[in-house]
């Protein structure tokens, strides 16, 4: 570890100034809390606001684990798990049950959560009404005043073209019956996860400079109409890798002759089922270690 | 005598040293059709956005009798209560229907918000009625999945009009709703605005400067020079007896049909 950094990177007063924001957004679930949101050393898009959102709340007896789309070992997590190995020095890990903070871009991990856990979103933009209605000053009169009909004009719109809500991610929710939020670009399928989730749940925007929150055990409603109720995804196949049924899989094109395969996105959660066993029809019955785990080396 | 449905007392506006309206009092009963004409510059524009509440007067109040029979004055409801009177009890109809509809949204779901944003959560419900409506303003329901991008200048302002009725407003302020479209446009147009005000027992205060408009639509009319009601009275003896001289040239300067 290189001492010429303050730890977990950012000073001691914009920390201080991070977690007031907290919260604020944990005292109000669901608003968005402006915050002075700094410059991080990695680009607009990659994960600053949930950066510095980790960056505040971390310990030094923190176990920290990042996922991207459900994997650990993509480019974004392996970058920000070494960003704060190095600057935070603290244990890193891509066991789900192990992490007491797990960053995020995109999935909910399919393990549920405990009350010791704090789940951090990477939120790119955080105004659930910004592509109906452009104005900030419009939109935040409309938060104020609680007028989310324009939410469902979305929703309407999705099903008079296509016969069904098409929205497949970022799926707005009303959180504890009040504010409503775009949830960041998780699959609807995740939806459900947050309701009620016993682990606290941080959102951090780093361009659009808002953290807004969803406290332990809060309610957590996907908007719906009456007669098109809210649906989780579902998959026709099981994962190729390790048989489960109730993942969020994905696609993965595999040849230019039309072969794809379905696996789980949050790979932790595949490995977990293969070491105990579970074999999917592209694993047939290969030996335990024919796929070694994700190592969360620095 | 019931109590009128809007009442204008003393109403004034200033921009710097210029007076775009002065002292204006007036009111308006349930289902009365007013009209506000005068040439460009003399206030008409400012006293609806006053009268709309989209503006605050310098003096003077606007007072309004809510469904429920008690009579408020605009400038005491609060934000929430004002902005949900101007989407369920009042409609504003735009000349430019751009600035009134939101343009990359269907036509059903620009009928459909206003419902949505009382409460309504059910699909089919929200859908027989913008097509209901869609067919009160003469638009094919083939065409309600379609953007208003897609759509003529006509049918545009005809939208707008049912986005703006779906909730079965009482008052519905109209800014020059037939400017810029052509005249058999504008005749089919004005129409259909008289059967629906018949049929709805809508009032409305219509903002023009054509006095044809003036004369199919309204019951009563204002005449407005430089910030001042010159002349008022019932539409039909302004026009075939106007008293004021400028009304006089207005009235002298429309071309006979």
């Amino acid at each position: 570890m290189t001492t010429t950094y303050n730890f977990a990177y950012l000073d001691e007063q914009t920390k201080r100034m991070i977690r007031r924001a907290i919260l604020k957004a944990i005292a109000i679930p669901g608003y968005q809390v402006p915050f002075a949101s700094r410059e991080m050393p990695m680009p607009y898009g990659w994960g600053t606001g949930g950066v510095q959102v980790t960056a505040a709340i971390l310990g030094p007896k923190d176990v920290l684990k990042v996922i991207d789309q459900g994997a650990d070992d993509t480019t974004n997590a392996v970058s920000i798990r070494a960003f704060f190995a190095r600057t935070a020095n603290v244990a890193v890990t891509t066991r789900t049950v192990e992490a007491t903070i797990i960053q995020t871009r995109h999935r909910v991990p399919e393990e549920a959560l405990t009350a010791d856990q704090i789940l951090v979103y990477q939120v790119p933009i955080p105004e659930p009404l910004r592509f109906l209605e452009p104005r900030e000053t419009e939109t935040r009169t409309m938060h104020a005043l609680s007028e989310y009909g324009l939410m469902h004009v979305k929703l309407y719109e999705d099903i008079a073209r296509h016969g069904h809500i098409a929205t497949a991610y970022a799926y707005p929710v009303e959180v504890a019956g009040r504010y409503v939020m775009d949830p960041s670009p998780i699959p609807k399928f995740d939806n459900p996860k947050m309701n009620q989730c016993p682990a606290l749940q941080l959102f951090g925007a780093g361009r659009e400079k808002r953290i807004y929150a969803v406290p332990p055990y809060t309610t957590v409603v996907s908007l719906d109409f009456e007669d098109y109720p809210f649906e989780r995804n579902t998959f026709a196949h099981p994962c190729a890798l390790c048989n489960a049924t109730d993942s969020y899989l994905d696609e993965v094109v595999t040849d230019d002759k039309g072969g794809r395969m379905y696996v789980c996105s949050d790979t932790d959660h595949c490995e977990e089922r293969r070491a105990n066993g579970h074999r999917g029809n592209q694993l047939a019955d290969a030996p335990l270690d024919a796929m070694p785990r994700i190592e969360a080396a620095e | 005598m019931t109590v009128p449905l809007l009442t204008a007392g003393g109403l004034t506006k200033r921009y710097g040293g210029i007076n775009a309206c002065a002292h204006i009092s007036f009111t308006l009963d349930e289902g009365e059709v007013l009209a506000i004409v005068g040439e460009s510059g003399s206030g008409k524009s400012t006293l609806l956005n006053i009268l709309a509440g989209r503006m605050t007067p310098d003096a003077g109040d606007v007072r309004y009798r809510m469904r429920d029979g008690v009579v408020r004055n605009l400038a005491d409801l609060g934000e929430a209560e004002r902005r949900l009177l101007m989407r369920t009890d009042w409609g504003f109809v735009h000349q430019d229907a751009s600035h009134g509809l939101r343009m990359n949204v269907s036509a059903g779901g620009n009928i459909g918000e206003r419902l949505m944003a009382i409460g309504d959560r059910n699909y089919g419900d929200i859908r027989l009625s913008a097509a209901d409506w869609l067919t009160r303003v003469e638009i094919d329901t083939d065409r309600m999945d379609h953007k208003p991008t897609t759509y003529s200048g006509g049918m545009r302002q005809r939208l707008q009009i049912a986005r703006n009725l779906v909730t079965s407003p009482r008052l519905v302020f109209m800014d020059e709703p037939t400017g810029g479209l052509d005249v058999s446009v504008q005749a089919r147009l004005l129409d259909l605005i008289r059967g629906l005000v018949a049929d709805m027992g809508l009032a409305v205060v219509l903002v023009t400067h054509d006095l044809a408009v003036a004369r199919l639509l309204s019951h009563r009319i204002l005449v407005m020079k430089q910030g001042h009601v010159i002349e008022t009275g019932l539409t039909d003896r302004v026009l075939d007896d106007p008293q004021a001289p400028y009304t006089q040239l207005l009235v002298s300067s429309v071309l006979a049909a």
